[in-house]
């Protein structure tokens, strides 16, 4: 297993952007009541935000959550040394967003700035990067941009993805700090699983033709084009009920940790049946798991900073004992624990 | 667990299904409105209640009640 610590490295603070754009999954009537009241209860997704066609992209919500945590926590600019930007939904192919980012923002050119192509899985990941290059390079500052548009690809007549997603940008301020607390990190990978979360068509192996844009009826109710996202819950929900705690059950082995050694175990938003079954295998009490997903739906690796700014901003003013965890698209999972002191949560934002 | 136990455990999971409707010959298909998100359920509740995750293809393959538990019985031997 991938399991290493990191020193020196503090989380200052964290902000979340979303858009002001809201849907309800009560006025979903794509599908039956009965189908309404089911899929909220199983998957746990009443709203969710949406960027509609308001031509606002991951990248400007990212900037807007960067830009508030800059301003609250009185940093200067020049003294970031790493911005890494983690998203599914760049706003090009080329160049890499995070490289706009670098000017948008107006950081020094001094700054170090690179994508991480992950999904559900992409705040832990994206930490463990950032923390080791921050750690090894003994840099001042990084900032840790994740986020997702997820609700620009489903059509509506699928209803396997589209009641499930939210969009949200957030930004997580790192800083150098030779009494931080180690962080414990563990990710794994299986790739085996490619096709149980995919977009099939538009990408180097599949170029768009004009078929990928042709809905075709895959069952009653899931009608999509192969240019879109296609989810197989089932397999996800299997892979994540297994593995998850498989793998958090040897972390705490590998750190001699157990449930109550944390305050709070934030994981992914990904369906509120399967986080509760998690949960419940790994043996945290329900007072220990926040949920942003009933308002804010899936929102891919912005779930768990957005998450904690949501649910615990004012609960977070001294110390805290942190699990994270995300799973999903890939498939890749990955776990970290760490602690906070007095982390700067400033109030969503809306664009 | 006998099989009266676990059909208790799923009617405890749908509010929606008429008491004494579960029955060992029943088809799970049966359950009115039967789709995607009552598999998830029967998953979630099989794995917290008795320890085996059920992949979607095993899922699909069992008809009734009976066969259900069977396959869970199943599932639990062999992993011991």
């Amino acid at each position: 297993m991938a399991f290493f610590s990191i020193d020196n490295i503090n989380i200052k603070g964290m902000a979340a952007a979303v858009p002001k754009g809201e849907l309800s999954n009560w006025e979903y009537t794509h599908i039956t009541e009965q189908e309404r009241k089911l899929l909220i209860k199983t998957t746990g997704v009443e709203k969710r935000r949406i960027v509609n066609n308001s031509g606002i992209t991951t990248t400007d919500l990212c900037k807007a959550a960067a830009e508030k945590l800059l301003q609250d926590t009185g940093t200067p600019k020049d003294e970031i040394q790493i911005l890494v930007f983690v998203s599914q939904t760049p706003d090009y192919f080329l160049p890499a967003s995070s490289i706009t980012l670098q000017s948008r923002l107006g950081l020094p050119k001094t700054c170090m700035a690179f994508d991480i192509n992950l999904g559900c899985s992409g705040y832990v990941y994206g930490l463990s990067v950032i923390s080791s290059l921050m750690s090894v390079g003994k840099f001042k500052k990084g900032l840790l941009l994740c986020g997702d548009i997820s609700s620009a690809g489903p059509p509506e007549e699928d209803k396997s993805v589209f009641p499930l997603f939210g969009d949200a940008g957030t930004a997580t301020l790192l800083e150098f700090d030779s009494t931080a607390a180690t962080m414990h990190f563990s990710c794994q990978s299986d790739g085996s699983g490619y096709e149980a979360i995919i977009v099939r068509e538009g990408g180097m192996r599949k170029p768009f033709t004009v078929d990928s844009f042709t809905m075709v009826e895959k069952e009653k109710g899931i009608s999509r084009a192969s240019r879109n996202l296609e989810l197989n819950g089932m397999a996800v929900f299997n892979f994540s009920v297994t593995e998850v705690p498989r793998n958090i059950e040897e972390f705490f082995k590998l750190t001699s940790t157990y449930p109550d050694s944390y305050n709070y175990f934030v994981m992914h938003q990904a369906n509120l049946l399967m986080n509760e079954t998690i949960r419940k295998k790994l043996k945290f009490r329900p007072e220990q798991i926040p949920y942003s997903i009933a308002k804010y739906g899936n929102t891919s690796s912005a779930s768990i900073p957005l998450t904690i700014v949501s649910e615990l901003r004012d609960k977070v003013a001294g110390d805290v004992s942190f699990l994270l965890s995300g799973f999903g698209v890939g498939l890749s999972w990955a776990t970290v624990s760490l602690k906070t002191k007095g982390l700067l949560c400033p109030q969503i934002i809306e664009l | 667990m006998d099989i009266n136990e676990f059909i208790q455990k799923l009617q405890g999971e749908f509010e929606d299904i008429p008491a004494g409707f579960l029955k060992p010959e029943t088809k799970i298909t049966d359950i009115e409105g039967w789709g995607s998100m009552h598999a998830l359920i029967v998953i979630a509740l099989i794995d917290t209640e008795y320890g085996v995750t059920l992949k979607g293809d095993e899922l699909r393959k069992v008809q009734s009640v009976q066969e259900l538990y069977d396959l869970v019985i199943q599932l639990k031997k062999n992993q011991q």
